[in-house]
């Protein structure tokens, strides 16, 4: 009795394994599409010589102006750079430099003149260029609050500012860390001819910086008031967003040399001008050996005096015209049909 | 029974002499001793729900995690990386100070990369989990108590039930037998998933319980039983049954093991002694090893290089800080260097260099590919998915297609040297048709073999190729007629080697393909020697040990064979009019249509004796008594047998029935000789009584006696003809060898089967041919173990091998290819290690090997040989359980599924339904593969090497001091987002050459093999292309950005102007080079590639746009700072045409004056030249073959070589 069950059910299953083995089947297989089949269409470029030598002209065409154009922007940039940091020296602190910029009593003051080579159309700008000094230094780059720069509400947030994080009775410095503690204190004044030069420091810092990263109801406290004096103190009823001194400071630089905006003189200087600039030659770099530097620049679209991106420009640009004139003369030398089935490894094979 | 089908009762055991004789004493001899603890009681499950009787349950698992255990274990696997483990670590570190970058910035890419690997993990352990499920909830009728059965799911089966497992169905468990639907209690299984041997075992029941053979009688059944614990071995099994108060010995016979088949059987009763993980099948299951590519076993080697590299730069960082920081920073007072910590002390140079050393290693981290592991994963499943979804390797037949099952192996596929197939079912079908025949010396049978029809169209075209290259003058004016010829030969042999080899002529019947007028329709009365022919058909139809089933439905009888040749006989002689269609305990009935057509005859033959098949006798005979009372012998054997045998009147067809052989050989047939002889009754009589005797009595002589009486009497015979069976190959097979061949594979055959069958099939596959010289290595047939005659035998294994090895050096002619043909015997000699090498030297000289009659272990170790004495990558291909350990050996296991067996499929890295999706799964994704993943990896240290170098030029301007120049978010999102989308796609999409052409251009594979796009040429060229490209992004930013003013506005650049362009330098230098890489661009590659430069800009808008607490001073950088600087863009234009110049140099010099095979395609595809001079086409294909020695190509060029050889002759003998 059950034998017949058991095998009639088994040929049941046999009735229906046709169609449902069909189904199986189709449900298996996969699906058509070009996707799937890998046959996508596509562009399938090949390098021919006159693709290659096309590229080479057109990159040499392209960049041998703009290394022109670039050359001849920079050559328009009117540059004065003049290094203080040695001349603003009495002569008796010669031997001993670092004794006489940290003394509180010695004169600061010096007076240096500069002659203006060719025409210098306003704006004029005013930089000061520090040597040897490590902005990057990762010690350095940490040690700030964006948070207590931004508002007032985070004042105490000074984690991050170690070791000038809190005066010693343990209230927050504002603004903390190093980069503001070492900030740059050297002033300069301007004339010509006796007539005092307008130095403008509006608008020196990037916007954004003033509307949105420092704050404008926050102000400098406790600020330079440990026993370490490092940089320049701060009026502390003027709000941070309005100190773009500190600003454009807090803009850390990426190379141990580097120049910061340190103002705009707003008038035109003329050829042969002289120039007189008293400095305060305050901020300490004889105790590493960095130098000092005031460079007045005009600029051009590609910013200061920079001679590299030209070169570099004409450089590359009269490598490609080299390498199109080479491969020219390689494909007439020795000229290879494309698709030349000869070159296939099988037909080379015999004859090497 | 079955519908439709009837089956006398019979006893098989009265078929056979030697098998399956029982000894009248069985059980007698007391019980073995049992070593082990294992008590079974039959027919009680219900006792071993308790320890200590409690066994493991009948479920199966394969997986390597459940819901439990797959975090920590998954994690754990993902942490033994060791890139992933200094990741991990550097994760850990930048929660403290030490570390140069936040803490986000580190965690975040490692837990996506490490999260999307767990994810694939996960994955692909739930398919392996739902395996598991199919084979656990399959059905099996469960005795459920009082002699009632009901089914029940295969996981729910425990120790003691009693199972009733019917004909074709898998046994569930280990099973003790205890009854079947024969009488004696015995029953056929098919083993193919445990040893891949296709012809069926014999297991027969203790005699006490064969009554136990309907449901009913099992209601009041117990039984103990106490056997072995278990145990791997299959072969061996000592227990007791203590039944009906008596005990009883029990051995292998009476075992039927789970995984194992009911063949020819209607049912059996057994009862279950192991279950799940307890089964031999499953003790015997090792865990498949975890195979890596060679691509990524060298590239662990150029990870260890970036690590060397990476501590020797943040060696030299830290030094130098140390130095820094003792000499120069206690001048710094900006860093307030007497108010510091261990970090920066320059008190402590020392100490604060060795926790900045480890800053460094973070720092420079970049520099190994986080991303790449993760990466080349994606891309592996992705291939895996076009594997699986590739149509053309879908078999419409079995409804299965191609899978990849594990996806690390994807570029091995391009790379691969040797091939080691299995033959039974990864050849051939396994079925064979009757194809031709020789009676009295004439040969019937117009149909052609697969081989010779595939051979002819071969055969067409290269005549005409040799003909064109005879006559280069003529060519232009006379090649254009014979270009159409050639080209619809060539598009015909392409449609015989895509579509079926014939399908016109596919056989209505199954077994039977054969066609001659002659024969068929009772034609043969016409033809003379009319009697040799009906002896040729009544052997056909009586010499067999078949059943016949009679179908109701359309009245005629299939046969229920024990091979498959056999069937095919029987199927003939039926065709021709003699239907085999009755057996009775001691009669065969023939149902005879001719000479009368329309009065079939029933003619009883009663069969006196049944000399049985073996190997070694390579022959079979029955002794029958006709009507007419005169006996017969009838013999069918392997003729080089049959004809030592023959009687002096017996040879009259000898010599042309010999040359009918040769030719089917040639053709690829498996041939048996025919013949008779007529016994006198008093001969038969004294013979008899000696051999009854023999069968009787027991004893280590036994069979030594019947052999010896079975050759007494097969002498004297009378040859009636020679019949030609075609093992069927799988469709395609012989094609697809050819053109593996061609593509520069070598094709090993290791088979279980005995020699001459491998032989034919070799003939079959044109793996042999004709003037090929064969060498066979054999032993002489020595059974004693003693160690002097086994130093014997090896001597003469080591002194065939070198002389062989000496023919083959001294042959001069170019085009003699040799043969290697082993047996397994004398293969357990040459494995051994003192001359395995000349054996693997030989074997490499030769252009095809066939190692037959070979254990599963014996292929494994011919694996490994190859495997490790070549170095190169071994493919093995199989079918059954057997192929399980060379699968797992090889460096690629390819299973074929579609046959039953899934063990071979289940330890495969691959599978395809057919050996014919071989070349394709080779050939295209193998090539394609290889080289996506190798310029993938190439790129993926390109780019890194590229970010992570400027990184440390950084470090040298600022004080060493572990400053980045760039923001963290740049960092984090570098590997995971902005590079890393287009290199996928290179890994994905990138296709040299098109499917056609790979297929057309069989030696553009070659590339893989000889690692054209992997060595350390081009890796190391690649390397130096990043440090040219860090240098120059680097430095000309650096210089452009030096300290002037860099906009209009007069504001000079600080280090986030610095960093960011530098950065949009590196993305677009890194990702202009990947479109140079490229050469085939999809809509997908486009929107990767230019998107992911996109996505730089938007990023750095967006980011731009959040608070400047999270962006800092890239707050509004690109929209107030960057974007109006036209110096910004000028950068970027500059640093990314010069990172990118040396490298387009570099490939258009290359390519025009030394280009590459795939690139002289490319371009005749690009102007259509293919389309316009499609005879140029060809001919190239042609030539792009690789130089064969096997395959038909390689037979037809050896044909065409004699044929003009001789054609040379007969010139000169005329002209003399």
């Amino acid at each position: 009795m059950a034998i017949t069950g058991a095998s009639s059910s088994g040929g049941a299953k046999d009735g229906t394994s046709d169609s449902s083995s069909v189904a199986r089947r189709n449900s298996k297989k996969p699906k058509y599409s070009r996707f799937t089949q890998q046959e996508l269409p596509a562009c399938k470029p090949i390098l021919t010589p006159g693709w290659v030598i096309t590229t080479f002209i057109s990159i040499g065409v392209i960049f041998i102006p703009i290394g022109l154009a670039s050359l001849f922007a920079s050559e328009r940039v009117v540059e004065i750079i003049d290094r203080y940091d040695e001349d603003c020296v009495p002569l008796n602190y010669t031997y001993n430099k670092l004794a006489y910029i940290q003394s509180s009593e010695t004169n600061k003051t010096c007076t240096k003149r500069l002659i203006v080579s060719k025409q210098m159309k306003s704006p004029v700008y005013i930089y000061y260029q520090l040597d040897n000094f490590y902005q990057n230094h990762r010690r350095y780059v940490k040690s700030r609050s964006d948070k207590q720069l931004r508002s007032k509400a985070s004042e105490d947030d000074t984690s991050t500012c170690k070791p000038e994080a809190v005066t010693e009775n343990n209230s927050p410095i504002v603004p903390c860390g190093l980069i503001a503690w070492s900030l740059f204190n050297d002033t300069y004044g301007f004339s010509v001819k006796n007539k005092v030069l307008e130095v403008s420091k509006k608008n020196i810092a990037w916007k954004s910086d003033q509307d949105n990263k420092f704050g404008s109801d926050v102000y400098p406290k406790n600020f330079q008031s440990g026993g370490l004096i490092g940089g320049a103190k701060l009026n502390a009823s003027i709000p941070l967003s309005e100190q773009e001194d500190l600003i454009v400071w807090m803009r850390t630089a990426a190379l141990p040399t580097f120049r910061k905006l340190y103002g705009k003189i707003e008038t035109d200087l003329e050829a042969n001008d002289e120039i007189t600039v008293v400095i305060q030659n305050n901020y300490n770099t004889y105790s590493f050996g960095g130098k000092k530097r005031l460079v007045l620049s005009t600029t051009s679209w590609i910013g200061g005096k920079n001679d590299f991106l030209g070169v570099a420009y004409l450089t590359v640009g009269g490598l490609c015209l080299f390498l199109a004139i080479s491969f020219i003369l390689l494909y007439v030398i020795k000229p290879r049909p494309l698709g030349d089935p000869s070159y296939l490894s099988w037909n080379r094979g015999h004859t090497s | 029974m079955t519908r439709g089908r009837i089956r006398a009762k019979l006893q098989r055991s009265h078929l056979y002499t030697f098998s399956c004789l029982r000894p009248s004493n069985a059980g007698a001899e007391g019980p073995n001793l049992v070593q082990g603890s294992r008590i079974v009681h039959c027919n009680q499950p219900h006792l071993h729900q308790k320890k200590p009787l409690k066994y493991c349950s009948n479920f199966i698992s394969t997986t390597k995690y459940n819901v439990v255990t797959f975090l920590p274990k998954a994690i754990f696997e993902q942490f033994r990386r060791v890139a992933n483990l200094y990741f991990l670590l550097a994760a850990a570190l930048s929660l403290t100070a030490i570390s140069p970058f936040s803490a986000i910035s580190m965690i975040a890419p490692l837990a996506f990369v490490v999260g999307l690997s767990m994810a694939k993990e996960a994955l692909e352990d739930s398919r392996r989990f739902v395996q598991d499920m199919k084979v656990n909830l399959r059905k099996t009728s469960v005795h459920k108590g009082d002699g009632v059965f009901g089914y029940r799911p295969w996981h729910k089966i425990q120790v003691g039930d009693v199972v009733k497992v019917e004909k074709d169905q898998f046994f569930p468990a280990d099973l003790l037998l205890l009854s079947s639907s024969y009488e004696d209690g015995i029953c056929y299984v098919e083993t193919m998933n445990l040893d891949g041997e296709t012809n069926l075992k014999i297991k027969r029941c203790l005699e006490e319980t064969v009554p136990l053979n309907d449901d009913e009688s099992f209601k009041n059944f117990t039984g103990m039983i106490r056997c072995e614990d278990p145990n791997p071995s299959l072969y061996t099994f000592v227990g007791n049954l203590e039944y009906d108060g008596r005990v009883f010995s029990l051995d292998p016979g009476q075992i039927l093991l789970r995984d194992s088949k009911l063949r020819n059987t209607a049912y059996v009763y057994a009862v279950v002694i192991f279950t799940g993980h307890d089964s031999k099948v499953l003790q015997n299951a090792t865990d498949s090893p975890s195979k890596r590519s060679t691509i990524e076993k060298k590239m662990d080697y150029i990870i260890y290089i970036l690590f060397t590299f990476l501590v020797v730069i943040s060696l030299i960082s830290s030094i130098g800080f140390a130095v820094k920081t003792k000499y120069q920073v206690p001048d710094w007072w900006y860093l307030q260097p007497q108010n510091t910590d261990n970090l920066f002390d320059p008190n402590r140079p020392a100490l604060s260099g060795f926790y900045h050393l480890i800053t460094a290693l973070i720092l420079y981290g970049y520099l190994i590919p986080i991303s790449l592991y993760v990466s080349i994963e994606v891309v592996k499943v992705l291939q895996a998915t076009f594997i699986n979804q590739d149509i053309n390797m879908f078999d419409e037949e079995t409804g299965n297609p191609a899978q990849a099952r594990t996806s690390n192996l994807n570029e091995e596929l391009g790379q691969v040297d040797t091939i080691l197939s299995d033959k039974t079912g990864t050849l051939t079908c396994n079925q064979m048709d009757f194809l031709k025949c020789s009676i009295a010396g004439t040969a019937y049978g117009v149909r052609s073999s697969e081989v010779e029809l595939a051979a002819e169209k071969q055969m067409a075209i290269e005549e005409e190729e040799v003909d064109l290259s005879n006559f280069p003058m003529h060519r232009d004016s006379q090649h254009d007629s014979r270009r159409n010829v050639r080209r619809a030969s060539e598009i015909e042999l392409e449609t015989v080697i895509t579509s079926n080899v014939g399908n016109d002529q596919k056989p209505v019947i199954k077994g039977f393909n054969f066609e001659d007028g002659r024969l068929m329709n009772g034609n043969w009365i016409k033809e003379p020697k009319t009697d040799v022919h009906l002896l040729f058909f009544r052997i056909l139809a009586i010499c067999q040990t078949a059943i016949p089933e009679l179908n109701e439905e359309t009245g005629s009888c299939t046969y229920e064979a024990e091979s498959p040749d056999e069937g095919a006989f029987l199927v003939a002689a039926r065709e021709f009019g003699f239907e085999f269609c009755k057996r009775t305990q001691s009669s065969v009935v023939i149902c005879e249509r001719y000479p009368n057509p329309g009065q079939p005859v029933e003619r009883e033959y009663k069969i006196m004796d049944i000399l049985n098949f073996t190997s070694k006798r390579k022959r079979m005979s029955v002794i029958v008594r006709d009507e007419e009372g005169q006996i017969l012998l009838l013999c069918k054997g392997a003729d080089s047998i049959i004809f030592d045998r023959l009687s002096k009147n017996g040879r009259m067809y000898e010599e042309v029935t010999t040359k009918h052989l040769n030719e089917y050989g040639e053709a690829g047939l498996r041939t048996l000789a025919l013949a008779y002889k007529m016994l006198e009754e008093s001969e038969y009589a004294t013979w008899n009584i000696e051999f009854q005797k023999a069968k009787a009595c027991i004893g280590a002589d036994r069979e030594a006696m019947l052999e010896r009486l079975s050759d007494m009497m097969e002498r004297e015979l009378i040859l009636v003809g020679a019949t030609a069976v075609e093992d069927k190959l799988q469709k395609g097979v012989p094609q697809c060898i050819d053109k593996l061949a061609q593509a520069g594979l070598k094709i090993w055959v290791l088979t279980g089967d005995k020699m001459e069958t491998a032989i034919n099939i070799g003939f079959a596959c044109s793996l042999l041919r004709q003037g090929m010289k064969h060498i066979c290595v054999t032993t002489m047939s020595l059974d004693s173990l003693s160690k002097d005659v086994k130093e014997a035998v090896k001597e003469n294994i080591l002194n065939q091998l070198t002389n062989a090895s000496r023919m083959i050096e001294e042959e001069k002619d170019p085009h003699a290819a040799f043969a290697l043909i082993i047996d397994g015997k004398t293969l357990t000699y040459a494995l051994e290690d003192d001359i395995k090498h000349q054996f693997l030297g030989l074997a490499v000289a030769c252009a095809s090997v066939i190692c037959c009659r070979v254990s599963p272990k014996q292929k494994a170790m011919v694996t490994r040989l190859v495997k490790e004495g070549t170095g190169k990558t071994t493919l093995a291909i199989g079918d059954g359980a057997n192929d399980v350990g060379m699968i797992q050996e090889a460096d690629i296991g390819v299973g074929i599924s579609g046959v039953e067996g899934m063990q071979a499929v289940m330890a495969s890295d691959f599978s395809i339904a057919q050996f014919r999706f071989l070349e394709r799964l080779l050939v295209v994704h193998g090539h394609w593969c290889y080289k996506r993943i190798a310029q993938m990896v190439c790129y993926f240290f390109y780019k890194n090497i590229a970010f992570g170098l400027t990184l440390f030029y950084f470090e040298a301007f600022a004080a060493f001091s572990g400053q980045s120049v760039y923001d963290d978010w740049y960092m984090l999102l570098f590997n995971v987002l902005l590079t890393s989308l287009p290199v996928i796609s290179l890994g994905v999409f990138e296709q040299d050459v098109s499917s056609e052409v790979c297929l057309q251009f069989p030696a553009l594979y070659q590339q893989g093999p000889r690692n054209l796009f992997f060595n350390w040429y081009r890796i190391l060229g690649w390397m130096g292309n990043g440090v040219y490209s860090s240098l120059i992004i680097f430095f000309l930013n650096i210089i452009i950005f030096y300290d002037q003013a860099f906009r209009a506005g007069g504001q000079t650049a600080d280090m986030d102007t610095v960093g960011t362009t530098m950065f949009t330098c590196i993305i677009w230098a890194v990702n202009c080079q990947i479109a140079l890489t490229m050469s085939h661009f999809t809509w997908i590659q486009h929107l990767l590639v230019w998107g992911s430069i996109v996505t730089w800009y938007l990023f750095l808008l967006l980011y731009g746009m959040t608070s400047p607490l999270i962006s800092g001073n890239a707050y509004k950088l690109l929209v107030e700072v960057l974007g109006p600087a036209p110096i910004y863009w000028a950068a970027t234009l500059l640093v990314t045409i010069t990172c990118n110049l040396p490298y387009f140099a570099h490939i258009s010099f290359q390519k025009c004056f030394n280009p590459m095979d795939h690139h002289v395609i490319q371009e005749i595809k690009y102007y259509k030249k293919d389309v316009e001079d499609q005879h140029m086409w060809t001919r190239e294909r042609s030539k792009a073959r690789h130089d064969t020695k096997i395959g038909f190509t390689a037979r037809v060029e050896a044909k065409i070589r004699q044929l003009r050889g001789r054609l040379q002759k007969k010139h000169s003998s005329v002209a003399s």
